[in-house]
């Protein structure tokens, strides 16, 4: 009996493995939950087209692989700004045609809603997000950590850092500690001169880095106690902060922005649906549920009308958006030009220097 | 081991010194294991005791991470738990469509290495047979290969495995065959090594004599000897069952969203949202080890004892 | 031999033929039952292995997006400079891949043997289309490193997609100019020193497990056969439990606010801030690895001790000798082959073991697998099956060691 409860159960596994469902590749955490709450569950409620959410370091490297091994099971994955522009411009992803974007909800056609730059060839926004850095406020008693010079500054303030494993942004954050303006840094780093800077830059404190790769990971290393601060994605830490009252402090000097995008992979199972699926998601309605969630700023003018609420129904959104003039005092908005055509070579040169012990 | 009657003084303290080296490396082996059980009755999301654990207040321990394992992915978990709130996590929790694949994906992937594994041990067990070490060298390769490797090729393979004649005929990748098959390689060294060691104590002459009196080939291997070698084939599935509920390389490989199993979960909770769910599904899967091996153990003394063989 | 030519069996054809043919009858069927097996892992696992082996020497990257170039490098010998007609051929190969998109992927071939040469072909070929002759000037005028001599030999290996390029890469190595093989710069070296890392990490690994597995065998091999069965259950126990489960409750005992580190802070053996670091680094790979691979090391040592008499030992004490060197000179000669067991099992294991360094090895915890898997996420793949070769001829190596020294049909578990 018991057999041929499993037997069956096994045949049943079989026959399912070909439904119609779009997936969905994010970076997990707590941004993955933001758009499962903000994105999936309410478009799958009003299309009835089932959704999946599938966890990534960096969906970016996955789709490409998919798509050159002619095996692509995502139908939507979320790319930072330079990936989707250098993935469309490799013929990794489909076209998509501004014109099944939605007015926005005040009726403003879709191209005049979206902020500048925010719908490519390939993909389309869904929020603009920051690195930047936070520390554990119960690490220092007295003077707090406030620049990003402070960062690498292991003497005033001793302990463990967590940086994301890769060149992107932390190259540019090692340039603006050191003290290059930054409207100066990618000129800097266009020369060898420049990224020899940065390196020596990272250097003084390689001995005290913990790397990491999932966006999940530094909120759990600050918790731990693993690090006593750590780069991170400005979201995941106002997640822990606010929804989880954990004691982390983000200091806003020296963060890069950019956008997200939605994009789908050439050859995905399901396109028609995915394209339902990105309109939904980055229409004005959309935009807002997403950002009720976790505090990336909405990409559509017509989204940050209305002031947003976090969803414990009191936490304004607005001084906690990467895009908040009071934050934007040191920054640096990521440069999809610079690294279109520089992040492989970088990132070869950040793993020798990484690997060079 | 009991200290010689001629030991001196020295030996005698060298002799405890051993003892407590022992009985430290025995803690080193099991309690990692155990002390995940503990842990994940935490009511706080950390993965160390608090103050409260350690008083043994009953207000320090929860089972909040065993109802995540069942809440998580669900559509509508907030709902009163009816019969809608079971048949939601029935088809949408996260844990429980991970423990469905891994079954699935078990199941076959053990009877596949179990049936084939058994047939080729017995060839392998016989007088006759010809490169024995030649082919058991190659069969036993799928445990010695690094699986990066192994997991590496079968992704280019499998998404296209007609390439090689030259034509394309759908693909293995993202599909329960594709993982069932990566798995059953790997299941098959180890039904090899189980069935073949228990044929080795295999008396060949059984099956003259049940062939002399006029047993035909399907009854002497039914009557005589699948009985005798039943322990060793039995372990030999429980192997290649655990390796493939155990297994992640390949499924991040080769599965796609739809085979994630209860591994790549794992490995998913442990890279990212590291939260004591875990620790309650490792508690959960240390409890089926320990039914695993105690039957696996209980097979072995069976079968040691048939085959007339006293000791380990 | 004559007499033996007599002797026939009951249907009269000589003994000695029906013998040899009832032999042969008998290695068929024994070949016939293994056989479907052997099918199934020659069709599932060594064709795969060896179809992705076959990627470490063949690259279409840059030969299949530029005919033209390519054309132009089979009509000159090697050691041409180029000349006008080459560089036109290259703006014509550039403006192609604009229009496939393939830049990307052509500049990537190229990037493998001379670094930081991608985004020359993917911003050249942005501007391909407005290029003008003659095409020498225009295209110096974008890049002056189009006319760097090595970029060209480097294409000129690249116009044929079957190469060693990726071995040389694998091996810390890079073209020069005048296609000779030199070394790569100091800072650029990690290939060779993984390997080394990989290496020396294992052996750390396996003799660690050595060290740890010997008393323990020891004591499982001595004990009366009831406690030695029950503690057996302490050595399986680990090794019937889940990889995952096993660096999961590390991470929970080893982290920087863990159950150790806890522990000592409330006994007083460190401060608050001195709490240690013994996981997302090396020390972490080693000591979880180290406890994964134990039950391989005691399971081959203990069976070994088990079949040692103790009479020997016995009687070499009885002669005088102290327990020192009793077992040093009686005892540990005969466990050497469950050392030699063990430890080669161990150690291939170790090398080629992935998991655990990704999820506890931190930035200088990986081991060569994960710079395959590194490599594969990022579409190396060539570079990627340059490393699974080295990698899997180094295991292969210790496999027929094993197999000469043990024995594969001696491996048992449990």
């Amino acid at each position: 009996m018991k057999k041929t409860l499993i037997l069956s159960t096994a045949l049943a596994g079989f026959a399912v493995s070909a439904q119609a469902d779009v997936t969905v590749m994010s970076w997990g955490g707590a941004y993955g939950a933001a758009q499962t709450e903000g994105h999936l569950k309410p478009f799958t409620t009003a299309s009835g087209i089932a959704t999946v959410m599938v966890d990534s370091d960096n969906p970016a490297t996955p789709i490409k692989a998919m798509v050159e091994a002619n095996n692509v099971t995502v139908d939507v994955a979320s790319l930072e700004y330079a990936d989707a522009i250098r993935l469309c411009d490799e013929g990794v992803l489909e076209v998509i045609d501004p014109a099944i974007l939605p007015a926005g909800a005040d009726g403003t056609p879709a191209m005049d809603d979206f902020l500048p730059g925010a719908v490519t060839e390939c993909a389309v926004s869904t929020d603009i997000w920051a690195t930047i850095y936070a520390y554990d406020t119960t690490k220092f008693t007295g003077e707090a950590p406030t620049t990003a010079a402070d960062f690498f500054d292991t003497t005033k303030f001793p302990g463990k850092r967590g940086v994301r494993k890769g060149a992107k942004a932390v190259l540019e954050f090692a340039l603006m500690a050191d003290g290059v303006p930054a409207a100066e840094v990618y000129a800097t780093l266009s020369t060898p001169e420049g990224v020899d800077r940065a390196f020596a830059k990272l250097d003084t404190i390689k001995a005290d880095i913990v790397w990491w790769e999932a966006g999940a990971q530094p909120p759990q290393l600050l918790a731990d106690g693993e690090v006593v601060m750590s780069t991170a994605y400005n979201g995941r830490i106002f997640n822990a902060a606010v929804a989880e009252g954990k004691p982390f402090q983000i200091v806003w000097d020296g963060q890069i922005y950019e956008n997200e995008m939605y994009a789908i992979p050439k050859g995905a199972p399901n396109r028609e649906e995915a394209l339902q699926f990105i309109a939904y998601a980055t229409s004005t309605e959309g935009l807002r549920q997403q950002a009720q969630w976790i505090s990336y700023g909405p990409a559509r003018k017509s989204a940050l009308i209305e002031p947003l609420i976090f969803n414990d129904g009191k936490t304004e959104m607005s001084p906690h958006l990467p895009t908040n003039p009071a934050n934007l005092t040191n920054a640096l908005e990521s440069g999809s030009d610079f690294w279109v055509d520089r992040d492989a070579e970088l990132n070869e040169r950040f793993n020798a220097w990484l690997a060079a012990g | 081991m009991a200290l010689p009657p001629y030991a001196d003084p020295l030996e005698r303290i060298w002799h405890r010194t051993y003892q407590v080296i022992c009985a430290l490396v025995f803690i080193f082996l099991i309690a990692p294991i155990l002390i995940v059980i503990p842990l994940s009755f935490n009511v706080e999301p950390y993965f160390s005791f608090t103050e409260k654990m350690v008083r043994l207040d009953p207000t320090g321990y929860s089972l909040r991470w065993y109802d995540t394992l069942l809440t998580f992915g669900m559509q509508a978990p907030e709902v009163p738990r009816d019969g809608a709130w079971f048949a939601d996590m029935w088809a949408n929790s996260t844990w429980v469509q991970a423990a469905k694949n891994s079954l699935i994906i078990g199941f076959w992937a053990t009877i596949f290495a179990t049936v084939l594994g058994t047939v080729a041990a017995l060839g392998l067990s016989r007088p006759e047979m010809p490169y024995r070490r030649a082919i058991m060298a190659i069969l036993i390769s799928p445990m010695i290969v690094p699986i990066i490797i192994i997991a590496t090729g079968m992704f280019f393979f499998y998404s296209n495995p007609c390439a090689i004649l030259g034509f394309e005929c759908g693909r293995l990748t993202s599909t329960y065959l594709g993982v069932i098959l990566a798995h059953t390689i790997l299941g098959i060294p180890f039904v090899i090594i189980t069935v073949t060691a228990t044929l080795s104590g295999f008396d060949q002459s059984l099956i003259r004599a049940a062939q002399s009196l006029g047993a035909n080939p399907r009854e002497v291997f039914f009557k005589v000897v699948m009985p005798l070698i039943l322990p060793g084939v039995i372990s030999g599935a429980l192997f290649a069952f655990v390796t493939s509920f155990d297994e992640v390389v390949a499924v991040l490989f080769i599965a796609g969203p739809e085979q994630q199993t209860i591994p790549r979960q794992m490995w998913n909770g442990i890279r990212e949202q590291i939260s004591p769910a875990i620790l309650a599904v490792a508690t959960i899967l240390v409890v089926i080890s320990i039914a695993l091996l105690t039957t696996v153990e209980l097979l072995r003394r069976r079968s040691d004892r048939l085959r007339g063989v006293t000791g380990r | 031999m004559a007499d033996a030519a007599l002797l026939t069996t009951s249907d009269g054809r000589p003994l000695a033929q029906a013998l040899v043919q009832a032999q042969a009858r008998a290695r068929r069927r024994a070949f016939l039952l293994v056989l479907p097996l052997l099918l199934f892992v020659m069709f599932s696992f060594i064709l795969p292995i060896g179809q992705m082996l076959h990627r470490s020497i063949y690259h279409d990257g840059f030969s299949a997006n530029a005919p033209l170039t390519g054309a132009w490098f089979a009509r000159n010998p090697s050691g041409t400079p180029p000349d006008e007609a080459a560089y036109a051929a290259l703006a014509a190969d550039l403006a192609a891949m604009q229009a496939a998109r393939t830049a990307g992927e052509a500049g990537t071939r190229i990037n493998y043997v001379i670094p930081e040469t991608r985004s020359l072909f993917t911003r050249s070929a942005r501007e391909a289309k407005d290029l003008t002759p003659p095409y020498e000037a225009s295209l110096l005028a974008l890049d002056p490193k189009w006319a760097d001599p090595a970029v060209w030999e480097a294409m000129r290996a690249a116009a044929s997609a079957y190469t060693f390029d990726f071995y040389l890469v694998s091996a810390d190595f890079q073209r020069a100019a005048d296609g000779s093989i030199e070394r790569v710069d100091e800072n650029r070296q990690i290939y060779i020193a993984l390997f080394v890392k990989t290496f020396i990490l294992s052996a750390i690994i396996t003799v660690l497990c050595l060290l740890i597995a010997f008393p323990v065998a020891h004591l499982l091999a001595t004990l009366p056969m009831a406690k030695a069965n029950l503690l057996m259950i302490l050595v399986l126990l680990p090794f019937w439990t889940s990889l995952l489960v096993r660096t999961t409750s590390w991470m929970a005992i080893l982290q920087g606010e863990g159950v150790i580190n806890d522990l000592m802070v409330w006994i007083g053996v460190i401060a608050e801030d001195g709490r240690l670091r013994m996981i997302n680094n090396q020390t972490g790979t080693i000591i979880v690895m180290t406890h994964i691979l134990l039950p391989f090391m005691i399971l081959p040592l203990y069976s070994v001790m088990k079949v040692i008499p103790p009479s020997y030992a016995r009687a070499a004490r009885s002669l005088g000798a102290t327990s020192w060197t009793t077992f040093r000179r009686i005892y540990l000669p005969q466990t050497l082959p469950g050392i030699a067991a063990g430890s080669l099992l161990v150690f291939i294991l170790a090398v080629g073991y992935y998991i655990t360094p990704a999820l506890v090895g931190g930035a200088d915890g990986q081991l060569i697998s994960n710079l395959i898997d590194f490599h594969m996420d990022r579409s190396n793949w060539s570079m990627a099956a340059a490393l699974s070769a080295m990698l899997l001829a180094g295991v292969l190596v210790l496999y027929w060691l094993y197999d000469r020294l043990v024995g594969i049909d001696r491996l048992k578990l449990g």
